[in-house]
């Protein structure tokens, strides 16, 4: 039999406010342990939650993005569980009323519905020892967005392909920096399987916290095989809450159905129903920053990129940002992309380097240079590996290293002639018509430049010289 | 005697802090070993602080005044117990809203003040520590559960204090001690720094003898604070300033509170009460609140509900009591819960876990939540005909200790005509309307239009001109 998987994927995302979600504490993500944490933060008896206005405006930023329909009216609920890094013993987060309903993703090939978007607050962190374990709050109320897909996706690479899309958009929106390194985001999945063909759904199971892009898409995998293998015993799946290791790349049980905590949701008494003006959705919307697909056909359009590079330089939001400085310095675009997206890229990746290790407006002055013919595209490829390594500006490489290409006819003659004169067989093939033999006496040429000459010219004063 | 004066005399006489700090201190000397209304006594360093003021020009609109603070409002460099073994140990490292504006205008805090654990009684008697007495006769509870502040009030060892209320914890201990208390509308004054007991209908709210002194507390403390979402954004009036005696109101009479089993002796100081109103221009009618014979039930979903989410920071992780032995973290909290929370608080979180479990809920929380609504909207449309609304506080006198300890219901009813009041976020006044032939206190409650408070102390301003309470002292 042939089973089809069903996926559904909750994204928690950290807003990139300054402060946290309920209290003026900073967000910072290398703090010593409970340096940031105040009254509210730390659950201390009387303290009361605020809600930043910041993460609000956020949270309705990702909604227009995710073309969801926003509430305007919106409730905060407590969702309680025990544990030692909740300090109120309860997560301020929404449940019933949330923030946003019925948005969708544009994927390559596929259209995946988003349920809902909700705001609430992180937890803190507890750190384990042989002996005792410690708690540091310093996370413990950072704003959070949690994204509920609809179980649109079918396969681990259109998992992977949603989330990029993803974190793309919650770039471009402006909201956060979601580098799931950093734990800004954070993904539970759901996964079920199906004979394929069929309309219902199979038992659920949900993989919690997985923690970046390769393992969502090993623990879809893994979950897939043992489900079918499950199914094909002819037993049938357990509705379970499971763990993922990374190090066998298998998933574990954590919680059986049995067991599932009743997190008592009700609405929170200490804070007010979220009301929206439209006055104030309109003012968001009016201001909403270039968001991926927008940047992607406007790349086409305006800088006659294909749809395969404008999407790389937009999945690439750092990358895409390069090339639109850089364009500033220079018409060549097709040229720009292309060094960026091989040289620069290539090098990046090579080294796994996060950051793009030159300035856009060198990138263009080397494009510049190749376009003048200042430069050869061969000497070219030799200045950007320096470039990518010394930082340097190119101007600066081609003149400590004499790069700059020969152009003068008189000094390129002297070198023509001496090539003739020691390959005066090949010389005479080449005036019998064997064409070929130009380029080898070209190569000569070049040799004895050191690929300085302009190859154009070589070639001119080689027929010249016959 | 000083401490037979209101403090808006003290105040107009500018009579020296330390002067009044004084005469307080030795009544407080004298009559605390009975009474045992503080759990935190910090008179003498008060009396330091008032000598200190001496020197200085008055400046603020309580300078000087000595005040009691219930104890789960937080104090930093205090303790907040709540009258808990929980939070038995536990120092506040921040002011409550409250404090810092007692503090900007000049009033000296003299002590924390005994309280049913975490609020939740109305005797006291749920308290941790000790038994607070009441102040006209040592056998009788002083009320609950901001007893200590109102004995401590009725005994004059102070001449103002705050209390908190969430059912009537301000009111029903004011009527047994025969002072007054008021509850303000829900968002007057700030909950930041309160030790949440039910988040809806918590207010802390003040104490006093004389109406004057209870309106400029009022004044003082009230107002929006941004750090409580649930703070309203209304003018606080000058309610000191402003008032003046005042009974030609139309007042109403719930027919249904009428149907309680009332004491004899409470029944006749309301009905002495009500003459005085009408011999006063006050047009007395019977009015109809049908679903206020609900009251209790629905407060006793709501506020345990509230109340199992709110306590379930104390779980022994970062500050107050910790169990000793324990093999992992779940047997810490249970075991910590299970040893620092007594039996009411233990109680009440259990009716409130159940209540808000998953297939309960709708039955339980979300049909009081709906009641609660219709409660609230039938006060509302009767104040619309009516100025305010009264009733006996509480239908009985004080009881004796442990009188109603082993009848939880029985002690629950002892807030009957007061729940209702938080359900409909409405202000309400306790006013000392008498005494019993035993010489127990006796009080009415006054129930006003959101933010009115104005009109409850006129009433009671007019009252007291009257009938001045403040005349009788306690001697036990
Ligand atoms: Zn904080």
């Amino acid at each position: 039999m042939e089973f089809e998987a069903v996926i559904g994927l909750e994204v928690h995302v950290h807003m990139d406010t300054k402060t946290k979600m309920f209290c003026s504490c900073k967000i910072e993500y290398d703090a010593p342990p409970n340096t940031n944490v105040c009254p509210v933060c730390m659950a201390l008896p009387g303290s009361l939650p605020v809600i930043n206005k910041r993460a609000v405006e956020y949270g309705i930023r990702t909604s227009l993005a995710l073309n969801c329909n926003i509430n305007l009216t919106s409730i905060m609920a407590r969702k309680h569980y025990f544990y030692p890094d909740l300090p109120k013993g309860y997560q301020i987060s929404q449940y019933e009323k949330p923030l946003a309903e019925h948005g969708f993703v544009l994927l390559e090939n596929k259209k995946v519905r988003i349920r809902r978007l909700h705001l609430e607050e992180d937890a803190g962190k507890n750190n384990h020892y042989e002996n005792s374990s410690l708690v540091d709050l310093n996370r413990a109320g950072t704003p959070l967005m949690e994204i509920v897909t609809e179980p649109d996706i079918n396969s681990s690479e259109e998992a992977k392909e949603f989330l990029e899309k993803l974190r793309a958009i919650v770039r471009y929106a402006g909201v956060s920096k979601a580098d799931m390194e950093k734990g800004q985001l954070r993904c539970d999945v759901n996964v079920s399987l199906r004979p394929k063909g069929s309309k219902e759904l199979g038992t659920r199971v949900e993989v919690k916290n997985v923690n970046s892009f390769k393992f969502v898409q090993k623990a879809i995998e893994y979950e897939i095989e043992r489900q079918k293998a499950i199914l094909l015993e002819g037993k049938s799946v357990e509705q379970e809450t499971r763990g993922f290791d990374p190090q066998s790349g298998k998933t574990f049980v954590m919680r059986t159905k049995e067991e599932a905590e009743d997190y008592r949701y009700f609405k929170d008494p200490d804070l007010l129903p979220l009301i929206l003006s439209e006055e104030l959705l309109k003012n968001i919307k009016d201001n909403m920053p270039e968001l991926p697909d927008e940047r992607i056909e406007r790349f086409m359009r305006d800088y006659g990129l294909s749809r395969y590079e404008a999407s790389v330089l937009t999945n690439f939001k750092e990358l895409g940002d390069f090339f639109q400085e850089a364009t500033e310095y220079t018409k060549e675009y097709k040229a720009l992309s292309n060094w960026l997206l091989n040289d620069v890229l290539g090098f990046m990746n090579e080294n796994q380097i996060e950051e793009i290790p030159i300035t856009p407006e060198h990138l263009a002055k080397l494009v510049e240079l190749i376009k003048k013919d200042v430069i050869s595209t061969k000497i070219a490829k030799e200045v950007i590996k320096d470039m990518l390594i010394s930082k340097k500006d190119p101007d600066i490489i081609i003149e400590e290293k004499g790069l700059k290409q020969i152009s003068n006819e008189d000094e390129i003659k002297a070198v023509v002639i001496s090539v003739l004169e020691k390959f005066p067989q090949e010389r005479e093939r080449l005036k019998n018509g064997e064409e070929k033999l130009i380029g080898f006496l070209v190569g000569e040429v070049m040799k004895l430049t050191k690929g300085k000459a302009n190859p154009k010219l070589v070639n001119k004063l080689i027929r010249e010289c016959l | 005697m000083l401490y037979k004066e209101s403090a808006s005399k003290l105040l107009e006489e500018k009579v020296k802090p330390s002067e009044i700090l004084e005469a307080f201190l030795r009544r407080k000397e004298e009559l605390e070993p009975k009474i045992r209304a503080y759990v935190t006594d910090i008179y003498e360093k008060a009396y330091d602080s008032a000598k200190a003021l001496d020197s200085q020009t008055p400046k603020g609109k309580l300078f000087g005044i000595p005040i009691a603070i219930k104890d789960n409002i937080n104090i930093e460099g205090y303790t907040t117990t709540c009258s808990s073994k929980m939070l038995q140990n536990y120092v506040s490292v921040y002011d409550a809203t409250v404090i810092r504006k007692l503090k900007q205008e000049g009033a000296i805090i003299v002590g924390k003040t005994n309280m049913d654990e975490f609020a939740m009684g109305s005797s006291t008697e749920y308290s941790a520590f000790f038994q607070t007495k009441n102040p006209w006769n040592l056998d009788f509870v002083p009320g609950g559960s901001s007893g200590g502040s109102a004995a401590s009030v009725g005994a004059n060892m102070v001449p103002l204090a705050l209390g908190s209320d969430t059912g009537g914890s301000i009111r029903q201990p004011a009527s047994f001690c025969g002072v007054i208390g008021l509850k303000p509308t829900y968002g007057r004054v700030s909950r930041y720094g309160l030790v949440a007991f039910a988040s809806s209908l918590d207010q802390i709210g003040p104490f006093g003898r004389y109406t004057k002194d209870v309106a400029l507390l009022l004044e003082v403390i009230s107002g929006h604070d941004p750090k409580d979402s649930t703070s309203a954004n209304v003018e606080v009036p000058a309610f000191s300033k402003n008032l003046k005696p005042r009974t030609e109101l139309k007042v109403g009479i719930p027919k249904e509170f009428m149907s309680y089993k009332i004491d004899k002796e409470v029944e006749e100081s309301f009905k002495n009460f009500v003459k005085f109103l009408e011999d006063n221009k006050a047009t007395v009618k019977e009015i109809s609140l049908p679903h206020i014979e609900y009251a209790i039930p629905v407060y006793y979903i709501i506020a345990p509900a509230e109340a199992s989410s709110n306590l379930a920071r104390f779980d022994g992780v970062r500050y107050g009591y910790r169990t000793k032995d324990f093999k992992d973290i779940f047997e810490l909290y249970a075991k910590t819960r299970d040893e620092g929370f007594g039996p009411e608080v233990k109680r009440r979180i259990m009716l409130g876990t159940y209540v808000l479990s998953s297939g309960y809920y709708e039955a339980y929380y979300g049909k009081a939540l709906a009641v609660k609504n219709l409660i609230k909207k039938e006060f509302l449309d009767a104040l619309k005909d009516v100025d305010v609304i009264i009733s006996p506080t509480s239908p009985t006198p004080p009881f004796r200790f442990g009188e109603k300890l082993n009848d939880p219901i029985s002690m629950y009813l002892s807030d009957i005509f007061t729940v209702s009041v938080n359900l409909a976020e409405l202000p309400a006044i306790s006013i000392p309307s008498g005494f019993t032939k035993n010489g127990l206190p006796i009080g009415v409650q006054i129930i006003g239009r959101a933010f009115d408070e104005q009109t409850l102390l006129d009433l009671s301003y007019a009252w007291e001109l009257n009938y001045p309470h403040y005349d009788y002292i306690s001697n036990v």
